[in-house]
């Protein structure tokens, strides 16, 4: 082995790699299980789950499932599948992680090129709004959507998210833009660029992976929210609130096909996302939070 | 008229990234540290239904402590926690250690490990509440395999359904865990390990002496976030087991939210949620002070 070079500088014997190895695929496998439970499960007629084994492939392969969890399911006393609140979430998450990361870049770049005192006191603030419980804040927001004409819409949550999401994204592009060199900043001053201009020409074209992180990060906590959905969402409920009506309801027999297959449907968007886009995810972990 | 016209144009340049700022600085005052405000004042009235502002001093805080349910919650959420991110820290530690020993397809097993992150609560409590349901779950299928006497009931049982809270949430959270220290692994110099190595460190020496202590700023991260996301857990638990069965899985969120909102005791429901605000400023705050008071030296 002592032929490889090794990453770390640490040497292992076969009998440990193979442990590794061992250990590291029954950990995959752990990983993937309630996946592959949803996957084969939302594919198999009812009789088959309640009266077979929930580990083994459908006998009878069908799509009725889905069909049902988008269209026809029973939603809370409506039985109009999952599709209303999957546009819900989309109307929803896409103006709410635009808004929000838009500000976040320029709120980091004001934090890190033009300092002014008490700066990391406003930081500091704003930081500390990302990890408070939003319990503290539910019944005051409750008071205000309603003053505002807001309870229970899209719109509404919009504001919620952009609101409680800022925090966050100013602290990803803080830290990121912090390590870009100030004196390029200052020399484009001197050349007479405004603050607008050089944000756009020098700092943008050098933001892409750390948007990228932004994106995906407000991407996937906001569709995969449920508590300001369930507080406030209303007639305009999201998906998450939705799909928890569905598996919850107390009436007639339980379809855990359409369960799991609404479940799936809950997941695709966040999970594409993460596919097309996690390696950013790694990157933007040791390039912004670790050391946040 | 030109002169005026540059300074016009100086002073906008000097106020212009102020003012870009001054918007979300004033939602967050208003927004997060209003509504802090204001909640802490409903903790103190008669509120019910709807706000009110008779003031009652702290019995609210007195009702709360004496509630059965509040008590429950709060030793749930204590064993709840401290499982949850210990047992996060040590797969996620041990999976990175792993995963950095050039292994063969680390390409294809991180993401597998971090994907459950990327889903919502409410999705995995939905996997995790059939799988792990005796009737059609787990225990059938070990039975339908030949263990007839296999039994794993812990969702149904009062004492054991919160142990499953915190099996689907160290299968949700852990491989970020992971993430955090490969990260940090991969930030540590090679050179430290081979001088370590050619002094004649065994692996196990060279991880506990040199490499975990290196680590520290990655644990301090993931010590954060996990204790933050357990307090804040609130949808899991509506997903698996909604609190129970009976009050048996009762959390300081759930609480407060049907304290506040089906039961109309909101001066209760606030100052449960101020008891939780405080119990994660106590962890964060001086975090957040010591990591800004570094960036600034």
């Amino acid at each position: 082995m002592s032929a490889v070079t090794q990453d770390t500088a640490v040497s292992t014997g076969r009998a440990t790699r193979a442990f590794l190895y061992l250990v590291l695929i029954l950990f995959a496998l752990f990983y993937l299980l309630p996946l592959y439970v949803m996957g084969v499960n939302s594919l198999k007629p009812l009789p088959e789950i309640t009266g077979g084994n929930m580990m083994a492939l459908p006998q009878t392969w069908t799509l009725d499932p889905w069909r049902s969890a988008w269209s026809t399911a029973q939603i809370g006393v409506e039985p109009t599948g999952l599709k209303p609140y999957f546009l819900n979430s989309i109307l929803m998450v896409v103006p709410a992680v635009a808004i929000s990361t838009i500000v976040g870049a320029l709120n980091g770049y004001v934090l890190t090129k033009w300092r002014f005192r008490g700066d990391t006191w406003v930081f500091g603030l704003m930081l500390f709004s990302c990890f408070i419980p939003f319990q503290i804040v539910l019944i005051p927001m409750a008071v205000v959507l309603g003053k505002l004409g807001l309870a229970g819409s899209v719109p509404g949550l919009i504001l919620v998210h952009v609101v409680y999401g800022i925090g966050f994204t100013t602290l990803y592009f803080r830290n990121y833009y912090a390590s870009f060199p100030t004196e390029l900043i200052r020399a484009a001053q001197i050349d007479g660029a405004g603050f607008f201009r050089i944000f756009w020409r020098i700092l943008l074209p050098v933001s892409g992976p750390i948007a990228v992180v932004s994106v995906i990060w407000q991407f996937t906590n906001i569709w995969n929210d449920f508590l300001f959905g369930v507080s406030f969402g209303g007639t305009s409920q999201p998906m998450t609130v939705a799909l928890n009506n569905l598996v919850q309801s107390s009436t007639g027999v339980k379809e855990y096909n359409v369960h799991f297959a609404g479940a799936i449907l809950a997941a695709l968007p966040t999970l594409f996302v993460y596919i097309v886009a996690g390696r950013y995810f790694v990157r933007g972990l040791m390039a912004g939070s670790v050391k946040g | 008229m030109a002169t005026t016209e540059a300074d016009f144009r100086t002073t906008l340049q000097d106020w212009l990234p102020k003012l870009v700022l001054a918007p979300s600085f004033a939602v967050t005052l208003l927004f997060v540290y209003g509504f802090i405000l204001f909640t802490v004042v409903l903790s103190f009235t008669g509120s019910k239904m709807l706000p009110k502002y008779d003031w009652v001093g702290f019995e609210n805080y007195q009702k709360l402590f004496a509630l059965p349910a509040w008590n429950t919650a709060i030793v749930n959420i204590a064993i709840f926690a401290t499982l949850y991110i210990v047992i996060c820290t040590l797969i996620g530690l041990m999976l990175a250690i792993f995963l950095d020993q050039k292994i063969r397809g680390e390409g294809v097993l991180r993401p597998i490990y971090l994907y459950p992150m990327a889903l919502s609560f409410i999705v995995t409590g939905t996997a995790w509440k059939w799988f792990l349901d005796p009737g059609i779950g787990l225990e059938k299928i070990m039975h339908l395999w030949g263990w007839e006497s296999f039994s794993f009931t812990w969702i149904k049982d009062g004492e054991m359904a919160l142990y499953t809270i915190v099996i689907a949430a160290v299968w949700q959270t852990s491989g970020f865990v992971m993430a955090m220290f490969l990260a940090g692994l991969r930030g540590i110099d090679n050179e430290i390990l081979k001088a370590a190595q050619i002094d004649g460190a065994s692996n196990w020496q060279l991880y506990r002496r040199i490499v975990i202590p290196l680590l520290r700023p990655a644990f301090l991260s993931a010590f954060v976030i996990l204790s933050h996301l357990a307090i804040k857990s609130y949808d899991l638990v509506i997903a698996l087991t909604g609190g129970g069965p009976g009050r048996a899985t009762e959390m300081p969120a759930t609480f407060m939210y049907s304290y506040t909102f089906t039961r109309n005791q909101m001066g209760i429901g606030a100052s449960s949620a101020v008891i939780m605000l405080m119990t994660i400023a106590a962890i964060m705050v001086p975090y957040l002070y010591a990591e800004l008071k570094e960036k600034k030296a």
